[in-house]
Parts: structure tokens; C-alpha cells; sequence
């Protein structure tokens, strides 16, 4: 318990001070709204009091100049407000080019992250100071809600789909992770802690973890465990079914003349949907993989599907926003202003992954989305 | 009250004359009427209980939150709690309160009708309450639900364990209550009005009513068909909205919301009705911009059905969709605020009384203010974002359903309470307990505001420590605003038996409803009332007769014993 009132959240990420900035504007406004009516309000009470009973007070029709005014001044101030929430919610949810990826899987009622270094957390995320994280999110069961309050962020976390998240801590330190949308009987003790270090404690946190398998070794793992190979060729050259190679943010030419892109989602449908989007010239032979495949090795064998596109380097976040209708928030992003330009001071230190000592299944040469070449 | 009226007061007691309340007596004269007035008592009477029993589960609510941990009630009795509390009040009191109880009692009597357009219908409705009502406590009785009034797909669907399905058919059941009372209440309005009764003569009440009508019978279906989706998802596994069977949980919330962001209004727009009745009468002014007010609440039944996709801004919703639902939220507001401003308008010059309906209208504008305006801050995206699914929405919806409906709705029944009863009030008591609720409510409701910045979320069992401090507060507060409910409670019944016999017309008004007997004969006027005046056209008392003619005992309760003016008043 503390002794005093804070009236603001700690704020620990480039965008936090923006949402903040917002809403004081909007408190002084209402506060400005507030005193002005009930002002008037408290004093056309007194000064109007009744003094004689039954009297009839001079009857006034109304003013169409008034109403006119008291429409269009809020609708103007209301416009301003639009305005303002629409700029930072684009900066909200547009994951940047060049973010760091961190998969995150939802379950009741704990939060299960996987770094694209082999660490796992659960309930707990480490993430550096000064680097732009991009989270990947999806579910288990029923819909949570990823909602850090020192970020000003949070964003549902979907069965079936994915939804994206992305900050730059600014602040190293230890911050609330909490569930926000109703998931069940502990949705309250869903929650976690983001721990924010500065880059050189992070390298050692790191280090300290390194003995854990690559999101994309355990996916080669389960490629070849599952029996993809058969089809898909030893090294996703393809084969029966089609390749891998290159796959990642392609146009995909499907039976019937649509194209679509084959993003994370696409991967995922195409596993656990196989005959709903057909690539043109194959035919429909591939078996549902629905309940053979969790949601964590969903992501890791997407993440290996990933590393078979040599040429995306920068994520899908990048891509252009046409693309199928299950598309998330994050995914509608638009290719042109990323925020994460160059002539970021971050650029220095933008690659810590790949800098960090190594570790054995760094096998594969683009194995991340972050890794340099 | 004001001493001159003490000269009105009749020498005979009202129980010597026929009205509706002694025209027949025995339980089948009550559960077998057709008459609007009392199946608006049987309204009453039921949503009270069903208000009783939310009220219960709020203090409950606020006692296991005064500790950040939770020690008073399990996490899944906690769930129960604020699911049952959110579905009872919204559903079972918020919604039917002010139209079932205020508008069925007054909208035939302020248009000059003998009753509703389908009195059977009428009295169905309620039976489906009653009905849907039941069905939901039964439900709860024996085992609860713990969905969130919500009902989120898929764990609604799929992995709640709890009585999601009897639950929903309770819901399903009351909504043809909704439904039937809509199709009444426009029916009346367009067939039933009194000679004379043109549109823009009506009081704004019952343009808000008309409003709230279109609502509920254009809203109502929809919802009633995602219930009958939930169900046969969850009995029948029929894949709709949960993605393990090939559904889509988000389609759950379009469906849902887009019946309950309307359902908000339904909620808000007959409390702005009773607030525009307050305001003009008891400032004794023609409402200022009669027919902005007037279309204001159909330009807000409209746009409310178009804002629904603002609940669903980190939904995974895409960008530009939230972009226009935000933009759209920002329109419906300028029709709340432009009713706002004119009420304000309203009092400039008039004659302001201090009686206890008055104060609630002027707390229902402040708290409706700072309830809309945080609305405002919702509807940005980049601050919905942080704020969504926190105390500050928790805040943001009770100062407008509790500031708002509950302020117009407390403030409506005092000032119809002679009407309903023909007996007055006692007003010091209920000035000292709209203060006290006042006091209570913002105690209550403000630090969550506050709580919810700082990012605590909602609908949590236990949380983190540094919230404490605000919680106590609101704890605090809610028992101040529970201890305020229980005044009116009290002293309203007894006002029954006990409070001075209401003249018909105590607060010398020109409305219709004031131009009856208190309380109303059954057939509500003696002869059919010709309107020769418009709304809100204030008179001296000598003028404002009742309509028809009367008893010889009848006339003491007749402010000024002067006898009707032929041609103007006798309708027969």
C-alpha cells in the first residue's frame, strides 16, 4: 500500500508518455466542460431560485444560433480527439521492421513466452531496454488480454489466430503483466511481470538460459517427427506438396485463381485446414493435422517454415495489408512509415541475439527474423 | 413544498373516490388487469426485488475488493458475483426500469389515451419478465453462471461449467418482454394521441420513449438470436463462434454488441426523457430547443446502432475498422451533448425549485456529464487501448447507467410518486437521502476513474497492492450509497399509508398527467382531454383544470373551484 495517490502509471515505453499526453488533453477538457456547465448550472440554481410560487417566468423558444454553436464546438473538439487517438493507435499497432520476435502463448492462466533464442519463460518476460520487441500471440483456450500498464498497451490474445503486440521499453525495471479480458475462475492471478534490463544485464540473463533448443530446431524437429517431409521434402524443397522455400510473405497462387499471402495465419490455416486453400497445381491429399499440433508447436514449426525464406528478413509485419480476411490488428499494419527508420539511435545495438554468445542449435543460417547475415 | 399548496389540500380522503388502485381489489384483480397503471405497479414492484437482489451482490463485490487479496470469497464465487450482478441489473433493472415502470404508468396518460394500444400485450410483457426473470434466478440458485454478463464466446461456449445455457434462455425470454413493450409503446404514440396531442405538443418524455422504442424492437432480435447461437454451439457443438469447431470467437462480439451498445441507450434515453420533464417543469421554463431535444434522442437511437465495434478496439478488429467506429462513437455524442447544453439553457431565467425530483435531475446532468465525457475518452482509440477492459470503463458505465438511469429514474418516481399514489412524499427525507446518494455514488465511482488509469483491470478477484488505497475508498463509498438507497425504500412506503394525501395536481403543472386525479381513474381521464396548448406552457393554477367532470366530492381536490370552461375541456 502506498501512502500517496499516484494519478499516473509508471511509464516505461516510447509510447507511453504519447497515450499519457493524450489523456491529459482529454482531462483538461472534461474538467474545462465539467466546471464551465455546472458552474453555470450552480449558478442559474441559486440566481434563479424560486421566490414566488407558481410564477411564470418569460417563456424563450430556443436559438438556433446557439444550437448551432453547441454542435459544431464539440464536434470540432470531438474531431481533435479522434484525430489524436487515431495517430497513436497506428503507432500502437504497427509492429516495426526490425522488432525483436518473442512468441506468446495464452493458456488458463499463465502466460508462456518463447524467445527466438531457445529461452522459455513462463509468467515472466525478459526483454532489453532500447530495443523494439514484437510479440506474436495466440491462445490455447478462451480469449485473454495482454496488458502491460507501464507500456499503455494491450491487445486480446485470440484461439485460432494471431494478434501481434509491440513496445520499446525505456525504463529497465520490473512492470505488471496482467490478463485483461475475462478468461475464467483465476483471471486475476493470470498475470506476470515484464523484466525490463539494460542490454549488457540482458546478455548475461541470456547466457545464462542458452541451453535451450531454437524456436526453429524444435520446429525442424517437429517437420520431421509429423511426417511433413514426406511431402514437403527433407528441407521444405517440397515434393507431393509444395515448397517452403521462399514461402514466407509470397504471393501464393491457389486452386481457383485467388492468390493470398502466405503469412502466419496462412501457415497455420494450411496445417489445420489443409484442403481450405489449395496451392494451384497440387492436389488435395494433405491429412488435418487439428489436435496433433499445440499452439506452442505451431509456432515453432511456423518459425521453421519461416527460416526456409532466406530473403524475409524483416518479419511479417512488414508486408502490405492486403491479405486474407482473418487478418489481426497487427497484420493490418501498412508497409510504408515504420517507425523503426534508420537513424535510430537503437540501430547500434539492434542485433543483441545474434551477438550473445552462441549457442549450439544457431544452426541454420536465418534462423531468426533479427539474426544478421 | 411550497406553503400555498397547503390551501389545495383536499378535505376528503382520496379513498372516496374511484381510481384505479381501488376500483377492484383481490390478487386477480392485480395479476388478471389490463390497465397500464398497474401492470406498471407490478413493474415496480418486481424490478425492486430484482434491484434489491444486484444491489446485494454490489456491496458483496465491494466488501471482497476492500483487501487486494481474495479473502472473503472464493475466485469462482467472485465470478458468480459480478456475472449475476452485471446480468440482474442490466437486464432484469436497468433496461426495463424507466419505460416498464414510468413510461407504461404515463406515456397513455401524458398523450391523453385510456391506455396502452394493446393492454393484453401489455400485461404479456410482464408475465415474460416475470417469466425470464424467474428462469434466470432459478438458474442462479442452483449454481450460478460466471461468464461476465458478456457471455464471451468461446468461454461461454466451450469451458465454463456453469449455467451459461438457463442463464441465456432467461435472457431470451425477458428480451420478448422488451420487444412487446416497444411495439406498444409506438403503437400508442402514432394511434392513441388526444385530439390536439400533435407531435411537437408531446412531452419529451415520450419522445424518448418513442426513441427507446425503435431500439428495443429493432435490438432486441438480434440479441436474442446470439443467445440461440451460444446455446447451440454449447449443446449441440455446432461450430459458430468457438475455433476449435471452426467458429469465430470475435463474431460472438459484433453480435453481442451490436445489440448491447443499443441496449445502453435503451438504458439512458427514457432517463433523459424523465430529466427533460424535470428541468422544464420544475424550473417551471418551456424546454429551450424543444425539437433539438426532441430529435437528439433520434439521432442517438439511430447512431447507436452503428458505434457497437468501439467495445472492440484490442479485439484484434483491423485498424481502419476501429477508425471508423471511433469516429462514429465521436458523432453519437454530440446529440448527448447538445441535450446537455439546452437543459442548462433551460434554467436561464426560470423559476428553480429545490425539490428532491429537481435535485436528481440537476446530479443526473453533472454525473451524466462527467459519465459522457469519460465516454469521449474511450472512444480515442490510442487511449482505449490502455484504458479498455479497466476500472475507468467500470467508472465510465456506472456513471452513466447508476449517474444517469438510476439519478432519472429515482428523480421520475418522486416526481410522479403523487400521481402513481396519490400520496405525497415526505420532502425532507428525500432530499437528505438524494444527497446522501450523491455523496455515496461519487465516493464510490470516482477513485475508480483513477484505478483504472493506473491500470488495474476489471473483473478481478484479487489484485496488486498499490490499488488498495483507491479501493477503500470506493468500498467506503458504496456503503454510503447502499445506506442512501435504503432511505428512499423506507419512506416511500410508508408515504403509502402515511404521507400526506396528494392533490391532483401539487406541482402545478400544465402536462396531462397533472390535468387527472391522484391517483388516475382507471380509464385515466373523465372525458376525452382536447390539447389546445403546447408542452411545457406554463399557466396560473386557476387554469389548470381537471379534465372532465368530477364528483361532487371530487372537488376539493381541485386546485381553484372554478368550473371547467365549455368547449375546452369537456370532451363529452
Amino acid at each position: 500500500m502506498q501512502s500517496w495517490l499516484p494519478f499516473l502509471p509508471e511509464a516505461a515505453s516510447t509510447l507511453a508518455r504519447r497515450v499519457d499526453a493524450l489523456y491529459l488533453y482529454m482531462v483538461a477538457i472534461t474538467a474545462f466542460f465539467t466546471v464551465l456547465i455546472v458552474g453555470v448550472l450552480i449558478y442559474f440554481v441559486l440566481k434563479y431560485r424560486r421566490r414566488v410560487a407558481y410564477e411564470i417566468p418569460q417563456p424563450i423558444a430556443g436559438s438556433v444560433k446557439l444550437e448551432t454553436m453547441w454542435t459544431v464546438v464539440p464536434f470540432i473538439i470531438a474531431m481533435s480527439m479522434f484525430v489524436w487517438g487515431a495517430s497513436v493507435y497506428f503507432a500502437q499497432y504497427r509492429p516495426p521492421a526490425n522488432a525483436m520476435e518473442i512468441y506468446v502463448v495464452g493458456k488458463q492462466w499463465m502466460w508462456k513466452f518463447q524467445h527466438q533464442t531457445g529461452q522459455r519463460e513462463i509468467n515472466e518476460l525478459h526483454v532489453p531496454v532500447g530495443r523494439k520487441v514484437k510479440l506474436t500471440m495466440t491462445t490455447e483456450d478462451v480469449i485473454h488480454s495482454f496488458f502491460v500498464p507501464a507500456f499503455r498497451l494491450k491487445a486480446d490474445v485470440i484461439p485460432g489466430r494471431y494478434t501481434y503486440y509491440w513496445f520499446e521499453a525505456t525504463q529497465p525495471g520490473r512492470y505488471h503483466l496482467f490478463c485483461a479480458e475475462y478468461c475464467g475462475t483465476n483471471h486475476s492471478g493470470m498475470g506476470g511481470w515484464i523484466v525490463v534490463m539494460d542490454p549488457t544485464d540482458y546478455d548475461n540473463w541470456l547466457s545464462g538460459n542458452a541451453n535451450q533448443e531454437s524456436p526453429v530446431a524444435a520446429g525442424q524437429k517437429i517437420f520431421q517427427t509429423l511426417g511433413c517431409a514426406s511431402c514437403h521434402g527433407q528441407n521444405g524443397e517440397g515434393g507431393r506438396g509444395p515448397t517452403f522455400t521462399g514461402l514466407l510473405n509470397s504471393k501464393t497462387q491457389l486452386e481457383g485463381g485467388q492468390t493470398v499471402e502466405a503469412d502466419e495465419a496462412y501457415i497455420r490455416n494450411s496445417i489445420l485446414n489443409p484442403s481450405e486453400q489449395i496451392v494451384a497445381g497440387y492436389q488435395n491429399i494433405m491429412p488435418t493435422f487439428k489436435g496433433q499440433v499445440t499452439e506452442e508447436q505451431m509456432l515453432l514449426l511456423i518459425s521453421y517454415i519461416k527460416s526456409l525464406s532466406p530473403s524475409q528478413t524483416s518479419g511479417i509485419s512488414t508486408t502490405a495489408p492486403a491479405r486474407s480476411n482473418n487478418q489481426s490488428t497487427g497484420g493490418a499494419a501498412t508497409p510504408a512509415t515504420q517507425s523503426s527508420s534508420s537513424g535510430n539511435p537503437d540501430e547500434q545495438r539492434s542485433n543483441p541475439i545474434g551477438s550473445t554468445p552462441p549457442r549450439g542449435n544457431q544452426s541454420s543460417p536465418s534462423s531468426n527474423q533479427n539474426s544478421p547475415r | 413544498m411550497d406553503t400555498q399548496v397547503e390551501q389545495f389540500e383536499p378535505v376528503t380522503p382520496i379513498d372516496s373516490r374511484v381510481n384505479y388502485l381501488n376500483a377492484k381489489y383481490g390478487i386477480k384483480s392485480w395479476l388478471l388487469t389490463k390497465d397500464h397503471k398497474r401492470i406498471a405497479l407490478l413493474y415496480l414492484a418486481s424490478i425492486s426485488v430484482f434491484f434489491l437482489l444486484g444491489g446485494i451482490y454490489a456491496l458483496a463485490i465491494r466488501l471482497e475488493l476492500l483487501t487486494p487479496k481474495g479473502d472473503l470469497v472464493q475466485a469462482q464465487t467472485y465470478n458468480k458475483m459480478f456475472t449475476q450482478h452485471g446480468i440482474i441489473m442490466v437486464f432484469f433493472f436497468l433496461i426495463p426500469s424507466i419505460p416498464a415502470v414510468l413510461g407504461n404508468f404515463l406515456i397513455p396518460i401524458m398523450i391523453g389515451a385510456k391506455d396502452l394500444a394493446f393492454p393484453k400485450i401489455n400485461l404479456l410483457s410482464w408475465y415474460l419478465y416475470m417469466a425470464g426473470g424467474l428462469f434466470t434466478l432459478w438458474a442462479l440458485i442452483n449454481g450460478g453462471v460466471d461468464t461476465g454478463w458478456t457471455f464471451y464466446a468461446p468461454y461461454s461456449t466451450t469451458f465454463s461449467n456453469t449455467y451459461v445455457v438457463a442463464t441465456g434462455l432467461g435472457i431470451f425470454i425477458t428480451g420478448f418482454s422488451s420487444i412487446l413493450t416497444g411495439l406498444n409503446f409506438i403503437v400508442t404514440i402514432h394511434t392513441m394521441r388526444a385530439p390536439g396531442m400533435t407531435w411537437f405538443r408531446l412531452p419529451l418524455f415520450v419522445w424518448s420513449h418513442y426513441a427507446t422504442s425503435l431500439i428495443m424492437i429493432l435490438g432486441t432480435p438480434v440479441i436474442a438470436i446470439t443467445i440461440l447461437l451460444l446455446a447451440f454451439e454449447r449443446l449441440m457443438h455446432i461450430g459458430i463462434f468457438d475455433p476449435a469447431l471452426g467458429g469465430d470467437p470475435v463474431l460472438f462480439q459484433h453480435l453481442f454488441w451490436f445489440y448491447s451498445h443499443p441496449a445502453v441507450y435503451i438504458m439512458i434515453l427514457p432517463s433523459m426523457g424523465v430529466v427533460s420533464e424535470l428541468i422544464a417543469n420544475f424550473s417551471r421554463k418551456n424546454i429551450f430547443g424543444y425539437s433539438f431535444v426532441a430529435f437528439s434522442s433520434i439521432a442517438i437511437a439511430v447512431f447507436g446502432f452503428l458505434v457497437w465495434g468501439h467495445h472492440m478496439f484490442v479485439s484484434g478488429q483491423s485498424v481502419y475498422a476501429g477508425m471508423i467506429f471511433s469516429i462514429i462513437s465521436y458523432a453519437v455524442a454530440i446529440p448527448s451533448a447538445v441535450k446537455v447544453f439546452n437543459w442548462t439553457a433551460t434554467l436561464y431565467r426560470g423559476s428553480i425549485s429545490w425539490d428532491t425530483p429537481m435535485l436528481y435531475g440537476l446530479f443526473f446532468i453533472g454525473l451524466f456529464l462527467i459519465g459522457g465525457m469519460t465516454g469521449l475518452f474511450l472512444a480515442a482509440l490510442g487511449l482505449d487501448v490502455h484504458v479498455h477492459d479497466t476500472y475507468f470503463v467500470v467508472a465510465h458505465f456506472h456513471y452513466v447507467m447508476v449517474g444517469g438511469t438510476l439519478m432519472g429514474y429515482l428523480g421520475g418516481l418522486h416526481y410522479w410518486w403523487p400521481k402513481i399514489t396519490g400520496r405525497m412524499y415526505p420532502e425532507s427525507w428525500a432530499r437528505f437521502a438524494a444527497l446522501v446518494i450523491f455523496v455515496g455514488f461519487n465516493l464510490t465511482f470516482f477513485p475508480q476513474f483513477i484505478v483504472g488509469y493506473l491500470g488495474m483491470p476489471r473483473r478481478y478477484h484479487a489484485y496488486a497492492d498499490e490499488f488498495q488505497v483507491l479501493n477503500v475508498l470506493s468500498t467506503a463509498g458504496a456503503s454510503v450509497l447502499g445506506t442512501g438507497m435504503i432511505l428512499p425504500v423506507v419512506y416511500l412506503i410508508w408515504s403509502m399509508r402515511y404521507g400526506r394525501v396528494a392533490p391532483a395536481n401539487p406541482w402545478m403543472l400544465p402536462g396531462l398527467e397533472w390535468r387527472t386525479s391522484s391517483p388516475p381513474p382507471t380509464e385515466n381521464f373523465v372525458a376525452t382531454p382536447v390539447v389546445t396548448w403546447e408542452a411545457y406552457e406554463f399557466a396560473p393554477p386557476e387554469e389548470l383544470r381537471i379534465i372532465g367532470k368530477f364528483e361532487a366530492n371530487d372537488r376539493p381536490d381541485h386546485p381553484i373551484e372554478t368550473p371547467p370552461i365549455a368547449g375546452e375541456a369537456l370532451g363529452s
